[in-house]
């Protein structure tokens, strides 16, 4: 069986165990999902098994995408990811819920897209101290300084650090455990928090470093 | 998709009543000592009361001896409480009373409602 789904951000609030131990939990909708498609190493170079995730009215989705799903005889599906599998005994049209990929206890590696921030600056983005409050400073307490150095080599090296865009990035939090499996509501429970704002889609996968 | 979160919300216990900031409450805590239970109660006053499913809280303010304050902050929802009694309801006008901090002695006593 695959250990990956995909799934949406609910939000977070804390479970007791039954020594009273309260734990952050974060809850996330998985699955449902649908085996779209299996990639193979002679056909396409690789393993991997594409799934599908969220039903959707059929005017939300372009012909090509309809016509991928149709071929067999799957619902129309609004979100389509690659995992990679080597060793699967799954086929195109193959339902993976929640209760078959993971069990309480197992540790998963969750991918999101971080929450955006728009243009920041380079104190928010890249955690640079800023300057001093007082002996004169004007203006510039979170300033960035000083960018390289002078004539030589007269400009400022590719890469350096500083204001911009901050956010919508594909984040990995490796290694959180699995502490809620609700089978009758397709709800996963992951100690810990999640990238991503609520609503927004999530893949977990079996943790790479256990 | 708040109904998912309340989905895996534990249930209230039955044995806490309605409580309000200022009351007097004993609480009674399950506590583990290896493999035997026990149950202790802290008694003080609640200063502080936090609503919100899994996540609602009370913090009791007791004072211990050498005139020393304590604060404990409980989960309501938590499995290691047993149960929470009401001793009195006292006359307070704010929700949150952390002045209570700076009293104490005879300052430091409260009025007692009778409703």
């Amino acid at each position: 069986m695959l250990k990956g789904l995909i799934g949406k951000k609910i939000g977070m609030t804390q479970i007791f165990d039954e020594q009273g131990v309260a734990y952050p939990v974060t809850l996330i909708e998985a699955g449902p999902c649908y085996v779209t498609q299996v990639r193979e190493p002679q056909s396409e170079g690789y393993s991997a098994v594409q799934l599908g995730f969220a039903e959707v009215n059929p005017k939300r989705l372009t012909s090509g995408e309809l016509g991928h799903l149709k071929t067999n005889e799957l619902p129309p599906l609004r979100f389509l990811r690659e995992f990679r599998a080597k060793d699967h005994d799954l086929k195109v049209g193959d339902k993976i819920t929640v209760a078959e990929a993971f069990a309480v206890g197992e540790r998963v590696d969750v991918i999101g897209v971080s929450k955006g921030k728009g243009f920041a600056g380079a104190v928010k983005r890249h955690h640079f101290h800023g300057m001093n409050a007082t002996h004169g400073t004007s203006d510039r307490n979170r300033a960035p300084g000083s960018r390289g150095s002078g004539t030589t080599p007269g400009r400022v090296y590719k890469g350096a650090r500083g204001a911009g865009h901050m956010g919508m990035d594909r984040v990995t939090t490796q290694n959180l455990k699995v502490v809620l499996v609700d089978a009758e509501r397709n709800l996963l429970g992951i100690h810990g928090a999640v990238p991503g704002p609520k609503g927004g889609l999530i893949m977990i996968k079996e943790a790479r470093k256990q | 998709m708040t109904d998912l979160l309340k989905a895996v919300e534990a249930k209230p216990n039955e044995k806490i009543p309605e409580l309000r900031p200022g009351d007097t409450v004993s609480v009674h805590v399950r506590i583990k000592e290896g493999d035997r239970e026990r149950i202790q109660e802290f008694k003080g006053t609640v200063i502080r009361l936090r609503k919100g499913g899994n996540e609602a809280s009370i913090t009791v303010r007791r004072m211990a001896s050498n005139g020393i304050g304590v604060e404990r902050t409980f989960l309501l929802r938590s499995p290691r409480i047993d149960k929470i009694v009401v001793e009195r309801h006292n006359v307070v006008h704010r929700a949150q009373l952390y002045f209570m901090r700076g009293r104490t002695g005879k300052s430091a006593r409260l009025k007692q409602k009778f409703d």
